[in-house]
């Protein structure tokens, strides 16, 4: 089942500047949250914020308070043990290349020390209906490379890799904008299955595809929150003069 | 463009269309001098290879027989006898050789590609740059102060020092190299899963570098295995069987060194029939290589 999460007076920067401002955000269990604005307002940052991949990249920092179910993340939780609670799609599919297919999938579970083959099997297989691919690659899951699918195919067996480990949250960071309209509209139904059982956040560059898939949206600009709202609020009667402006193509 | 049977306005721009598409005749000339000049070097720089390689089976060709692959040489002035133990003594040495050098080699590259960006990561660099520089009978002086020295005779293992150390500085260097083109992405992707650095280096890094550091783990192996410099005076040679690691040891290299400048026509037949058994003796264990390394790798993958 997934969990909220609770984002008290967030702080992030690169080196010196100051990319996030004073982020203060809950995200609802079980729902999808989309995150828009133009690009550089922050909103990447943000969410890699929430499973501490910020951190990754040298020279950054981070300060506030971000609470993941009962996990308080900056504070006596370690990254690797936040971050399997987290499951995370990037923008650009990037499966294993070396691996395959299964093992792409089972990837989570095999390098932090699980082994039972009958059990890995069955999240194997369990997590590829999940994420829609099992019928297109049952038959060369232990023949074929992760980098032999199609670039849909791919992002779907990134989205499998992601829910093999059981995560709470699922952060996608514009998962389709390298995907062509078809793999774009699976994933999208995808995300509206898996929201029963996990809690979505996703950012995305495309509003239709934020007003189709999420319950709430957050409207992100120069590194801060402009408005955090239900998803149909922020679209018919947003409350910021910006907001309105973003949304009606005036600007970004 | 007006033509006196009257304006057909189609055609014409189908000409003009056309004549734009067309090439002129100077950039094709060009076109062809380029891909001339690019074939000749090409050819040029094959034909040593090729040349060497066909002078090799051309001279030492008929001295192979099974006596010189499994037979000791034979004194001074006696017709005969073989290098088998010189082919075991250089298979011996280069074994100790890339069981030191390789797993040092990657290593080191490991270091520097994932933890290295600082001064003493800088300072490895520069050291190993020049470790690459240094001429081999430098390096066989060093392994003959820290090994025959202290051992007090030569010895199969001195030989397989000197020789790891002429492996390490291009293994790690290329191993570095490969290991930063392995993507960003694909270390995010096994961070996201919640696994530890160090996994993620060994299981996911490493493993997808593994063909490009393969390439030069077999360019130093090459090198070295053809080097008589650094044997001289640490493997030192042997006139008969030696499967110890503490007692001088023949190498092919050594032994067509003594025979090439000895004075009997037959010693210089074997010297030639030494070096073809040699090159196709790295040259088999190259392929070998490669072709394990493929037969592992799945359909599709990069």
């Amino acid at each position: 089942m997934g969990v909220g999460i609770q984002v008290e007076h967030l702080n992030a920067w690169y080196g010196k500047s100051q990319a996030l401002h004073d982020i203060n955000l809950k995200v609802e269990a079980n729902h999808a949250t989309a995150l828009i604005g133009p690009s550089g307002c922050g909103k990447s940052t943000f969410i890699r914020c929430l499973n501490r991949m910020h951190e990754t990249t040298p020279d950054t920092r981070v300060e506030g308070k971000v609470t993941i179910g009962d996990l308080d993340a900056y504070n006596g939780t370690s990254p690797t043990q936040l971050r399997r609670r987290i499951g995370m799609v990037f923008q650009k599919p990037n499966p294993f290349p070396t691996m395959s297919i299964y093992d792409n999938v089972a990837a989570g579970l095999k390098l932090n020390g699980y082994s039972d083959r009958k059990h890995l099997n069955d999240i194997v297989e369990r997590s590829l209906k999940s994420s829609a691919l099992w019928d297109e690659v049952k038959d060369t899951v232990h023949k074929k490379s992760g980098a032999s699918l199609s670039g849909g195919q791919q992002q779907r067996l990134c989205i499998a890799r992601a829910l093999a480990v059981e995560p709470e949250v699922l952060l996608m960071d514009e998962p389709c904008s390298a995907l062509d309209p078809i793999s774009t509209g699976k994933i999208e139904e995808l995300i509206f299955q898996l929201k029963e059982q996990y809690t979505i956040v996703i950012v995305t560059h495309n509003m239709q595809q934020a007003a189709r898939v999420a319950e709430y949206t957050g409207f992100f600009l120069l590194g801060s929150l402009i408005e955090f709202d239900k998803t149909e609020k922020i679209f018919t009667t947003p409350s910021d003069k910006r907001t309105e402006d973003y949304i009606t193509g005036r600007f970004g | 463009m007006a033509s006196p049977r009257g304006p057909v306005p189609d055609t014409s721009a189908a000409t003009t269309a056309s004549r734009a598409l067309e090439i002129s005749l100077g950039r094709r000339i060009a076109d062809h001098l380029a891909t001339g000049f690019a074939v000749l070097t090409v050819l040029i720089v094959l034909a040593p290879l090729v040349a060497i390689f066909a002078y090799l089976v051309y001279k030492g060709m008929g001295s192979i027989n099974l006596a010189f692959l499994t037979h000791i040489p034979k004194p001074p002035g006696e017709l005969g006898g073989g290098m088998a133990n010189a082919i075991a003594g250089s298979v011996l040495i280069l074994a100790v050789a890339s069981l030191l050098g390789v797993p040092l080699g990657i290593g080191a590259g490991v270091y520097l590609a994932e933890y290295g960006q600082n001064r003493f990561g800088d300072t490895v660099r520069f050291v190993s740059d020049v470790l690459n520089g240094v001429p081999s009978i430098v390096i066989g002086i060093v392994a003959y102060a820290i090994v025959v020295l202290r051992q007090k005779h030569f010895s199969a293992l001195a030989g397989g020092v000197a020789l790891a150390i002429m492996m390490v500085p291009t293994i790690t260097r290329t191993s570095e190299e490969m290991l930063l083109l392995v993507p960003h992405s694909l270390r995010e992707a096994a961070y996201g899963l919640g696994v530890p650095r160090w996994r993620m280096t060994l299981s996911i890094v490493l493993r997808t570098a593994t063909s490009g550091i393969i390439t030069g783990v077999m360019l130093a192996f090459a090198r070295v295995a053809g080097e008589t410099a650094p044997l001289l005076f640490t493997a030192f040679g042997n006139q008969y069987w030696n499967w110890r690691l503490d007692q001088p040891t023949a190498a092919l290299p050594l032994q067509i060194f003594t025979y090439a400048i000895a004075p009997y026509d037959d010693w210089h037949r074997q010297a030639w029939a030494g070096a073809l058994v040699l090159i196709v003796l790295i040259v088999s264990s190259v392929a070998a290589v490669r072709y394990v390394v493929r037969r592992g790798t799945l359909g599709g993958a990069a």
